[in-house]
């Protein structure tokens, strides 16, 4: 901990102690990803199950916008990059790059969140809204769950890389990292589930 | 000057971080809401006792209020009743005690879960006053009642219950994350896996289950929400929704809750009956192993709640097979703690008295249990009074039983003083006998054949059944005794706060870390942090002058 840090909060003696020799907030962060898991299991459970009982969702399904999906999945992926690479250079104790890295992790998620804004706008002017069919009520909840998890993730990249960027709290750039990558790991599946699969 | 005294008044009681206080907050907060849960049962069975007369403290009770009154005991006693008391009150209050360090790992998360339980306790008391009243569709929230306001009548009551319970998920899933964490990290030195108490696997595995389960429930929380306030139709077959589908959703959750329950109490019985019969936990690892099990199988049971909900009936076969294996851990887990009694010197005070009951109360509720659990004689006592007295005979020993065990036991650690003994005793008796006969005639009821979901039987001539009328006023006459003797407990908790007999630091002579500690805890807990030697249950060991033999003492 850096002087600087010993503000008015004293750490206790239990955040310092590691008993499994993995460091509390990694170990922390893996059981909040291990709920999420179940919420968004959950949530797609219920849609393959359903859409195993419609096929005609099939057709809706084609509705989708392919491309902008597409092209989402190559920003997200791209900005888990800078996310890894903003950890290989918190571990080199370079905390002023480290930062640059997060904020460019942030900007991929405004250019996705700005795409499916559009993407959005596009279907619901074309009278695909939430209470079309079924299907679409699943898609802009799923998406919209996701593009939650997003948002999120890019107010905790943004305030992990003011700390960064003054060399404080190191440790986070990596926690943030594995949340990022969590968020892009469930795009995986929302894309194929609600825009390829026909 | 009164300035700062109040400043610090705030930051000490309200505003804390320490684990201690956190733990009072929610086990100060539970109690409370006992008493609202208790005083919506005291209503509700006043009108089937005495259907259509006024309500003394209430007044005359109509169809919407009976079926608010319901919905909000049950929802209340669950989820803010047991999950604040066993899980978070004493998990928050022991788990660093019990495991030899100052604090949680996340102290400030720690706040962060009250608060937010907090704010759902606000928003469930003010679900019960809002235009329409409080929401009436059953603690388990079925759709198309709960989805429309157009069939439950509640158009703000309902999505407000839903919030409430969604924001104690999230504060229950901070204190989850935060509790396994802590247990993982934060051991006192020599704290092997085999070393920790019993309680604390409990709240570990509970915790861990809770996780794992309630995830799905959150989705259809957010998809009810939806459907309520949007007028989606994810529950609605009419445009291609499908009610059972929450079904699914709700009780892959709410039966291994059921677990997430009952694991603590276990674990406050497995703590009470070694140190009352100075003998050694039997089966440590047993236990430990069938605790596993439990959760595990636990989330292979739900679908036994829906046998009439016309699920394929192969299906509730499998069901069936799985529900009947789960009480095989359970009874396992139920000798090891008789084999503990056994050839015990075992001391009758009040909080060994709690844990004797929750064993012989707790078993009646898993023997009929049984019948539930199996499809054929379930289609018959479905959603009967049979249904309710079974789980009243598992929630109330958990709940309550386990509840009035570890408040008894635990509270010289807590207060530094010692509660009275024949009040207690008093307490006991007086809660425990008419809890029997609260619920003995509603097995009877059930088996009659007589519906849990009926306002007034007066209004259906074919249910009224005029002979079993007596036995409705006796479970209603029952309960209101067993309510009144609960003030000799509130009075005997609150007079011991503050004159009871000085507690020393370890009266009861037992052997885990948080009766190292003074009575009560300072900030910090210990005045040096103990190392551990030994596991805690080494009570009588052989060649030993004292008969209990603390895990922090050197060899």
């Amino acid at each position: 901990m850096s002087a600087s840090h010993a503000s008015e909060f004293p750490v206790p003696l239990a955040s310092r102690r590691s008993a499994t020799g993995i460091p509390t907030g990694r170990l922390a962060l893996w059981w909040v990803l291990a709920s999420e898991i179940v919420i968004f299991g959950g949530l797609l459970a219920s849609y393959i199950m359903f859409r195993l009982h419609h096929p005609h969702w099939a057709d809706e399904a084609s509705h989708t916008n392919i491309w902008a999906g597409g092209f989402n999945t190559f920003v997200l992926l791209t900005s888990s990059l800078f996310a890894v690479l903003g950890h290989q250079a918190a571990e080199q104790g370079d905390g002023a790059k480290a930062a640059r890295f997060l904020r460019l992790t942030v900007v991929g998620g405004l250019v996705f969140l700005g795409v499916k804004a559009v993407e959005w706008r596009g279907e619901i002017s074309h009278g695909f809204t939430i209470y079309r069919d079924l299907f679409w009520t699943f898609y802009y909840t799923a998406t919209g769950l996701h593009g939650l998890h997003v948002l999120v993730g890019m107010i905790v990249l943004w305030l992990v890389a003011g700390d960064a960027a003054r060399g404080r709290n190191l440790h986070r750039v990596e926690l943030i990292g594995i949340y990022w990558h969590f968020v892009d790991a469930v795009w995986i599946f929302l894309f194929p589930l609600f825009y390829i699969a026909r | 000057m009164a300035h700062a005294q109040q400043q610090s008044f705030w930051s000490r009681y309200v505003f804390s971080t320490d684990h201690k206080i956190i733990g009072l907050q929610y086990l100060f907060t539970g109690m409370f809401m006992g008493l609202v849960g208790s005083f919506l049962a005291y209503v509700f069975r006043m009108q089937l006792a005495f259907p259509g007369e006024p309500v003394p403290l209430f007044g005359v009770v109509t169809p919407l209020h009976y079926n608010a009154l319901v919905t909000n005991h049950g929802a209340i006693m669950i989820f803010w009743v047991a999950m604040p008391i066993l899980i978070a009150g004493l998990g928050n209050y022991l788990i660093p005690l019990m495991i030899g360090c100052d604090d949680m790992v996340f102290p400030r998360l720690n706040r962060l879960s009250y608060q937010i339980f907090f704010l759902s306790t606000v928003v469930i008391l003010v679900s019960l006053f809002v235009p329409g009243g409080g929401f009436g569709g059953a603690w388990t929230a079925y759709p198309p009642l709960s989805a429309s306001a157009q069939y439950n009548h509640t158009p703000w009551g309902a999505p407000l219950w839903l919030i409430a319970v969604a924001l104690e998920f999230v504060a229950f899933l901070l204190g989850g994350i935060n509790f396994v964490t802590t247990v993982m990290n934060a051991r006192a030195p020599g704290m092997g896996p085999m070393q920790i108490p019993i309680f604390v696997w409990m709240v570990v595995i509970a915790s861990i289950v809770f996780m794992a389960s309630v995830g799905p429930l959150v989705a259809g929380a957010i998809m009810l929400l939806f459907d309520q306030l949007l007028g989606t139709h994810f529950y609605d077959p009419k445009a291609g929704g499908d009610p059972i589908l929450w079904q699914h959703l709700f009780w892959f959750f709410g039966h291994p809750e059921v677990y997430v329950v009952l694991l603590p109490a276990l674990g406050i019985v497995a703590e009470v009956i070694t140190v009352f019969s100075r003998k050694k936990l039997f089966a440590y690892k047993t236990i430990l192993y069938t605790a596993f099990a439990t959760g595990i199988i636990s989330f292979f049971v739900w679908a036994h709640h829906q046998f009439v909900a016309g699920i394929d009936p192969r299906m509730a076969h499998l069901f069936t097979i799985t529900t009947l294996i789960i009480s095989v851990p359970i009874a396992e887990m139920t000798f090891a703690f008789i084999a503990t009694l056994y050839g015990g010197s075992i001391e009758l005070r009040t909080p060994m008295l709690w844990a004797l009951a929750f064993i012989a109360e707790f078993l009646v509720g898993g023997v009929t249990g049984i019948f539930l659990g199996a499809n054929a004689t379930d289609i018959y006592l479905h959603d009967s009074y049979f249904v309710v007295a079974h789980f009243h005979y598992t929630f109330f020993p958990i709940a309550i039983i386990a509840g009035f065990a570890a408040l008894t036991y635990w509270f010289p650690k807590m207060f530094g003083r010692h509660m009275n003994e024949t009040l207690g005793k008093i307490h006991f008796w007086g809660t425990i006998i008419p809890f029997n006969f609260i619920f003995l005639p509603l097995f009877v009821l059930g088996a009659a054949g007589e519906h849990r979901r009926i306002y007034s039987y007066e209004h259906f001539s074919q249910l009224f059944t005029p002979g079993l009328q007596n036995l409705r006023v006796l479970a209603t006459v029952a309960l209101v005794v067993m309510l009144l003797f609960q003030f000799v407990f509130l009075y005997n908790f609150i007079r011991s706060l503050f004159a009871g007999e000085k507690a020393e630091e370890n009266p009861w002579k037992a052997n885990t870390l948080e009766w190292l500690a003074p009575s009560p805890p300072p900030h910090g807990n210990f005045a040096e942090m103990p190392t551990v030697y030994r596991g805690p249950y080494e009570y009588s060991v052989p060649g030993r002058p004292l008969d209990y033999w603390p895990q922090h003492l050197p060899n």
